[in-house]
């Protein structure tokens, strides 16, 4: 009897030991690794999912790159030229990039490629394109409109560029092939890839060996990672997490200004938002300092216009600030008929100003921020009330016209030139992430005018008019500038952000010896 | 032992129809447009538009009618296909299978670990009730099971890795990232377990079978092997199958803490991202997976308590 219970211990211990055995096959001499840790998830490998987090982690690339400044630059084109109407587009491909799996970048690889992109929901979809082909060694985009943007598009994540091989035969990506410094050692989405440095890169061979990355959603996770020594770049810290991180002593944080914006859209063509003079008082009800301070923990990011002056060629120094004043946002609702009630929210004709808020909590400031907004537009009288949804309510709200308010960080920067973005949102009477029911027809030629201007004055000039129209009449209404910021192990030198989100630095970076 | 194994299958293709029918009817209640959910699932916040939502609509043809779709997906399941995700377009069963097999490491990690800790602690206090032992477990188990996972997984955290710099705080790939998760939920196992065994200890040791082993010349530890080890496990192990809820709420959350792939941390996203495929897929693994473990705890029940099998 004895035996057989310890019989059945040892059963037990067996399970147990197996248990771990298994776990541990998982071990292997994993030392000088450099781990990234993002809140973003492998959705898929279709470059208009999951692309960015590909050419982030520098395996993938486009045809053209951007500067600091979102200039674009050569990389796997090595020039490119305009027909004189504009519409004819010749990039020549680079001669010696291998992919990752031996072959070689030919025009037809990388027309191929665009063609696929094309047809799904990627960028170029925001440029009228006819035809993508190959001819000899250059590939040749034609455009039913001229579209001088279009090498910002050419940047985009969407437009990776993947070796034939990468395709199977109705054109679904099966395996990313890619030309950058770095190459796939394993893809475990939702959440895990691991890549190792690629011999045979056509540019300067990264330093960093080997590289992990992870997708984390909750930002706790990520800053105890950052925290811990578990990952050498942290990306996107929860505001809260930043102080903590910054009086730790192994990690660096750094913190560096971004095109994205935190909006206020306000209905504009329905609803008690409809006179601009509303739209102005609730922009003067708002204290953005105060946002952007306690909730964001980034004193001065406050919005005084769109874009702030990191985004030089869209920031306009002479341009009044967005005020605070709630008494001017009182007496500006008053003016329009709404008048204070008994509990203090302004009616009229015995209707209360109330308005629904949508938000997202993908971005976990938002939520707070909304809140706050709610708060301070108490104060003037006006009553919100804030729901907290999946991102996609707010397109779709915008599209079937119930939108009344709603708060979202645009990235004004998904391809380097902020003016695809604007173009896409403002254009044609607004988009989703755009002016709801807003039409100025300044704005429309002006946008026009810029679309044509070759001059850099003059774009300048149209550019500065553009963000006038927009504060003036406050289709949208800026709230906060975004900063990001990421956490670096001090194991690692040369970290530096990215302003147009595209790159981890992975092959800039080295270890500190 | 044959009529459990037939019953219990029968359960399992019960299970399959009643959650296959529940999360059909239940996400297509939800509010809101799935094409949009699904767009902004598969291109993120920033991508999402109107345009996109579209295609998705025309691709995945969501304009049929729901019955249609569902008997649809009740043909594909005869065949054993669970069909593709609506987001990443890859098979449901090879995503759950991913995820599954991580979720399963975690849980029978958990369970393994939560007997090592839980009934030794909970008989050793229970044969000596009242004791210095007995209220400091009742104590500090009390706490444990009434601390959130997310907590205490936290606390796990800060000790272990951010203090100590012993282990992984989140991630996966390796055995050290195993330990924290696991230590979390088999903690909140132990909790519950230990109280059972140290109350079922008590019970035992003031039976009359038990006093009588001792009256008859047995040593206190060959009684205790004997009559009061074979006694305890029925309840410990019946226990067990209850827990396992906690279980499968307890790997939600950890999973999420700590980035681990699991089933849990990929229905919820599913959920948001209305891919009814990978909710059906999801929970028709976790309903199956909780039909297995509960005969699991049958068979254990059948081997350790001899009555029920003359019954």
């Amino acid at each position: 009897m004895l035996l057989r219970k310890k019989h059945r211990l040892s059963l037990f211990a067996a399970a147990f030991a197996s248990w771990l055995s298994i776990n541990s096959a998982y071990v292997s001499a994993e030392d000088r690794v450099f781990d990234v840790v993002a809140p973003f998830e492998i959705g898929g490998l279709d470059p208009a999912i999951s692309g960015f987090i590909f050419q982030r982690m520098q395996i993938t690339e486009t045809l053209l790159e951007a500067d600091e400044k979102g200039q674009p630059i050569p990389a796997l084109a090595e020039k490119w030229s305009v027909s004189d109407d504009g519409k004819r587009w010749t990039l020549t491909i680079r001669q010696g990039v291998k992919f990752h799996d031996g072959s070689d970048l030919t025009a037809a690889a990388a027309a191929h490629s665009l063609n696929v992109s094309r047809s799904s929901a990627g960028m170029l979809r925001n440029a009228k394109i006819e035809s993508i082909s190959a001819q000899g060694n250059d590939v040749v985009i034609t455009l039913a409109e001229p579209f001088k943007p279009l090498t910002a598009l050419l940047a985009h994540s969407s437009t990776n560029i993947l070796a034939p091989a990468a395709y199977d035969a109705d054109d679904k990506v099966q395996k990313i092939i890619g030309t950058g410094p770095y190459q796939v050692t394993l893809l475990e989405p939702p959440q895990r890839l691991a890549a190792q440095r690629f011999d045979g890169y056509w540019g300067e061979k990264p330093s960093i060996e080997k590289t992990t990355y992870l997708g984390a959603g909750r930002g706790e996770t990520r800053s105890l990672m950052a925290e811990s020594g578990g990952a050498e770049l942290v990306f996107q810290l929860d505001p809260p997490s930043i102080a903590r991180l910054k009086r730790a002593k192994d990690v660096n944080v750094l913190i560096g200004a971004v095109p994205r914006v935190v909006m206020l859209a306000a209905n504009a063509g329905s609803g008690a938002t409809a006179p601009v003079e509303v739209r102005k008082a609730l922009s003067l009800a708002i204290q953005r300092e105060g946002i952007a301070a306690a909730v964001l923990r980034a004193p001065g990011t406050g919005a005084t216009q769109m874009f702030a002056e990191n985004v030089a060629a869209w920031h306009d120094p002479s341009l009044p600030a967005l005020a605070y004043d709630p008494q001017a946002s009182r007496e500006l609702l008053r003016a329009q008929g709404w008048i204070p009630g008994a509990d203090g929210i302004v009616e009229k004709d015995g209707e209360r100003l109330r308005l629904k808020l949508i938000t997202y909590s993908d971005r976990p400031e938002l939520p707070l921020i909304a809140t706050a907004l709610q708060a301070q537009l108490r104060e003037v009288g006006v009553e919100v009330e804030v729901a907290v949804e999946n991102a996609s309510a707010i397109p779709a709200a915008h599209n079937d016209g119930t939108l009344q308010l709603a708060l979202y960080g645009r990235n004004y920067a998904l391809v380097p030139d902020p003016l695809v973005t604007l173009l896409a949102d403002f254009g044609n009477g607004g988009a989703e992430w755009g002016p709801l029911g807003w039409n100025n027809p300044q704005f429309g030629e002006t946008m026009t005018a810029l679309l044509a201007a070759d001059d850099p004055a003059e774009q300048q000039r149209l550019r500065n008019k553009i963000v006038a129209l927009v504060q003036e009449d406050l289709p949208l209404i800026p709230i906060a500038w975004y900063r990001q910021s990421i956490a670096v192990s001090n194991k690692v030198e040369g970290a530096a952000i990215d302003p147009f989100e595209r790159t981890f630095g992975l092959s800039t970076m080295r270890w500190a010896e | 032992m044959i009529r459990l194994l037939g019953f219990r299958l029968l359960q399992a293709v019960m299970v399959a129809i009643l959650i296959g029918a529940l999360t059909f009817l239940l996400m297509s209640l939800l509010p809101g447009d799935a094409a949009y959910r699904i767009a902004a699932g598969r291109y993120g916040y920033d991508m999402v538009n109107s345009a996109a939502a579209e295609a998705v609509r025309a691709e995945l043809a969501l304009d049929q009618p729901v019955m249609w779709r569902f008997v649809a997906w009740i043909g594909d399941l005869l065949t054993l296909d669970l069909g593709n995700s609506l987001v990443t377009g890859r098979p449901v069963i090879d995503m759950v299978a991913h995820e599954l097999g991580s979720s399963v490491r975690l849980a029978v990690g958990a369970v393994l670990l939560s007997f090592l800790i839980g009934p030794p602690l909970g008989i050793i206090a229970g044969l000596r009730p009242g004791g210095w032992l007995d209220r400091l477990l009742l104590l500090i188990s009390t706490a444990t099971r009434a601390i959130p996972h997310f907590v205490l997984g936290i606390i796990l955290v800060l000790i272990f890795a951010v203090s100590l710099a012993l282990l992984p705080s989140a991630g996966h790939g390796s055995f050290a990232h195993t330990i924290l998760p696991t230590v979390t939920l088999a903690l909140g196992l132990a909790a519950v377990s230990s109280r059972v065994a140290r109350d079922a200890t008590v019970a035992v040791a003031s039976s009359a079978y038990f006093a009588f082993g001792r009256l008859k010349g047995l040593s206190a530890f060959k009684v205790f092997m004997r009559h009061g080890l074979r006694n305890i496990g029925v309840p410990v192990v019946t226990y067990l199958g209850v827990q396992l809820v906690y279980l499968i709420e307890g790997v939600v959350v950890v999973e999420t803490l700590f980035a681990w792939p699991g089933i849990g941390h990929g229905l919820v996203h599913a959920i948001v991202q209305r891919d009814v495929p990978m909710v059906q897929g999801a929970a028709l693994a976790m309903g199956l997976m909780f039909v297995l473990l509960n005969t699991c705890v049958d068979l254990a029940n059948h081997l350790i308590d001899p009555r029920r099998r003359d019954a």
